[in-house]
């Protein structure tokens, strides 16, 4: 495919990166570097037109919004946490997938009064219990949930899980599903009407890509 | 001294010389526009009671409303946060007439939160509505002078995207979505999330002709999207392939009065609040995720002021507009300013009023003042040469 446009694509390094590029190799897009090795955070690709700018997950969905990346690849966790305000979401990419759970200790159903939730995900959290009329405290952690309830900071935390390993690592089980997280790609809005081409042309061969990778059809 | 005591709310902003000056004169280089065009200026209030500012207008227009208790009447108002509803209101009550009315405004409107990243608190709203003719002539009017507006801003590069409310409000009514349902999915198709929308659908409960039309909404965008709703769309009913067909008399009309604007059509975005009725339009600039000016059709508003006029219009924040425009004014006089010495002489007033009266603009020095005629922005001093006041340069 050709791009009559200049596109810039926002990445996060790590499993986003990873799972992303036989997706944009199947485009035809190739990066130059490879960001685990390179300093760089803008990246060629063989494609003159087409760059990777790599960035922390978390601020994908707001590179994307202000119009300094054309589009970029977030997690569902991510764009959940920030809104979603101002993009588009148009594709289930399939990648980097796992689930939002409630998670606590095994056996020990969590007592009277106010629940204390520790948790990254605030919002996702918030609508969560909001949506089942309990009231909860809502702890805002940056890393390493798991250990609040052990060390009694908090009753539940909500948190990504793979595996289940570190849970279980930890003597915790995961006790209800909040929802499932894939990555999304995400566009911003005035590139999608003034790069119309380029960025639909990219996503019909993204969209190839995912089925042709052997995914289910529909989620 | 404690800094923070002179910040400003976050997402308030002000504007400073010389910037304040272009606004100025772009003001009124616009309202002459509207004036030429027979677009009347209205000034409506600041604040007036909720009910009537919220009238029609929905819970989006709710959450941006600043809300406070009239001490006097016991009753919530509401700091406006968007000017049409009020010229609704006036053309419906204040003005009652039955020939077409043509209305503009300019105002400053507070929101409670932003609209999207980095977005004024406190936008200088200027628009301009017509009441009273329901087709596509009107549309096409405010649409033409939306662009007027912009091209005399110095926008650069303005993409149209249009679309029509009537596409998506049609096949949810036949596809017999309730309130909670319209809602859930109409938040969906703004951010084109398909996965989201196909698993919504199926919640929902939306039988195979209508689950796709209502999916294929978020594909039928682009230059090309009304020759493929034809096909798409082929299973809706009459009100949504009426609908379809004015958007597409619209797009005709556009074409002919605006030949170089390149359109682009979406039938899933409804950026506007949910007193739309009819065609919505917008423009855009290429690096701004959202819209510089925005408008539509809105014919339903009337009816909840006790008086059914059709609608439609358009509005902007000036201030946008100026940022990203390419308005640059001149010093107001086209020349420099004068210094003057402060002086009790007669004859120095005389020259000094002579020189206003022409346009000039004369500044006296204080005594004891700090900086010269280059500080003060001058380029020509006054002087005296005999009897007589003179003008110099300041480099003499």
């Amino acid at each position: 495919m050709e791009f009559d446009d200049c596109v810039t694509i926002a990445l996060s390094k790590g499993r986003i990166f990873k799972e992303t590029l036989p997706l944009l190799s199947h485009a035809g897009i190739e990066p130059a570097d490879d960001p685990e090795t390179s300093r760089k955070l803008i990246l060629d690709t063989n494609r003159p037109q087409v760059k990777l700018v790599i960035i922390r997950a978390s601020d994908v969905p707001t590179y994307v919004q202000y119009g300094a990346a054309d589009l970029g690849v977030a997690g569902k966790d991510v764009l959940l946490e920030h809104g979603g305000e101002g993009l588009y979401e148009p594709l289930d990419l399939r990648i980097a997938k796992c689930r939002l759970v409630v998670a606590g200790p095994k056996g020990g159903r969590p007592g009277k009064g106010r629940l204390r939730v520790a948790t990254k995900y605030v919002n996702s959290a918030r609508r969560h219990f909001a949506a089942q009329g309990r009231q909860v405290e809502i702890i805002k952690l940056y890393g390493s949930m798991e250990l609040a309830p052990l060390v009694g900071l908090s009753d539940l935390i909500v948190d990504l899980v793979d595996t289940g390993n570190t849970l279980k690592a930890n003597g915790l089980v995961p006790l209800e599903p909040v929802c499932d997280i894939s990555s999304r790609l995400v566009i911003n809005k005035a590139s999608w009407k003034m790069k119309h081409r380029s960025i639909k042309a990219l996503l019909a061969a993204l969209q190839g890509a995912v089925t042709g990778a052997g995914g289910r059809d529909n989620d | 001294m404690n800094n923070e005591r002179w910040l400003l709310p976050e997402g308030i902003d002000e504007v400073l010389p010389p910037q304040a000056w272009s606004l100025e004169t772009l003001r009124r280089e616009l309202l002459d526009l509207f004036h030429g065009w027979g677009y009347e200026l209205v000034i409506p209030p600041f604040i007036e009671y909720l009910e009537s500012l919220l009238s029609g207008a929905g819970g989006d227009l709710d959450l941006k409303t600043f809300k406070l208790t009239d001490q006097m009447s016991g009753r919530l108002m509401g700091v406006r946060a968007d000017m049409t509803p009020q010229a609704a209101r006036m053309d419906a009550h204040q003005m009652r007439r039955d020939v077409p009315t043509r209305l503009c405004y300019l105002g400053t409107v507070l929101h409670t939160r932003s609209d999207g990243l980095g977005a004024s608190r406190n936008p200088l709203q200027i628009g301009a509505e017509l009441f009273g003719h329901a087709g596509v002539e009107s549309d096409v009017e405010v649409l033409c002078l939306m662009m007027e507006m912009l091209k005399r801003t110095g926008v650069k590069q303005i993409h149209l995207d249009l679309g029509h409310v009537g596409i998506f409000r049609g096949l949810a009514r036949q596809a017999g979505l309730d309130a909670s349902g319209e809602q859930a999915l109409f938040d969906a198709l703004q951010r084109k999330a398909v996965p989201e929308i196909r698993s919504l659908l199926e919640v929902l409960e939306v039988a195979a002709p209508e689950a796709g039309m209502l999916e294929a909404l978020a594909e039928l965008n682009g230059d090309d999207a009304l020759e493929r709703a034809g096909d798409a769309l082929a299973g809706a009913d009459t009100r949504v392939r009426e609908a379809l067909g004015y958007l597409e008399q619209v797009a005709a009309a556009v074409r002919r009065r605006l030949p170089d604007v390149p359109l682009h059509f979406d039938l899933g975005e409804l950026r506007c609040y949910h007193y739309q009725t009819g065609v919505v339009f917008a423009a855009f600039v290429p690096g701004l995720g959202q819209e510089i000016a925005r408008g539509g059709r809105y014919d339903a508003i009337g009816e909840v002021f006790g008086r059914a006029r059709p609608a439609t219009g358009f509005s902007a924040d000036l201030k946008t507009l100026l940022r990203i425009g390419e308005y640059l004014q001149a010093p107001p006089a086209g020349e420099g300013g004068i210094l003057a010495p402060w002086s009790d002489d007669p004859a120095l007033h005389a020259k000094i009023d002579e020189l206003r009266a022409r346009g000039r603009r004369v500044i006296f020095a204080l005594p004891g003042q700090a900086g010269d005629a280059g500080d003060m922005g001058c380029e020509q001093r006054l002087g005296k040469q005999g009897d007589a006041w003179v003008l110099s340069p300041v480099n003499d």
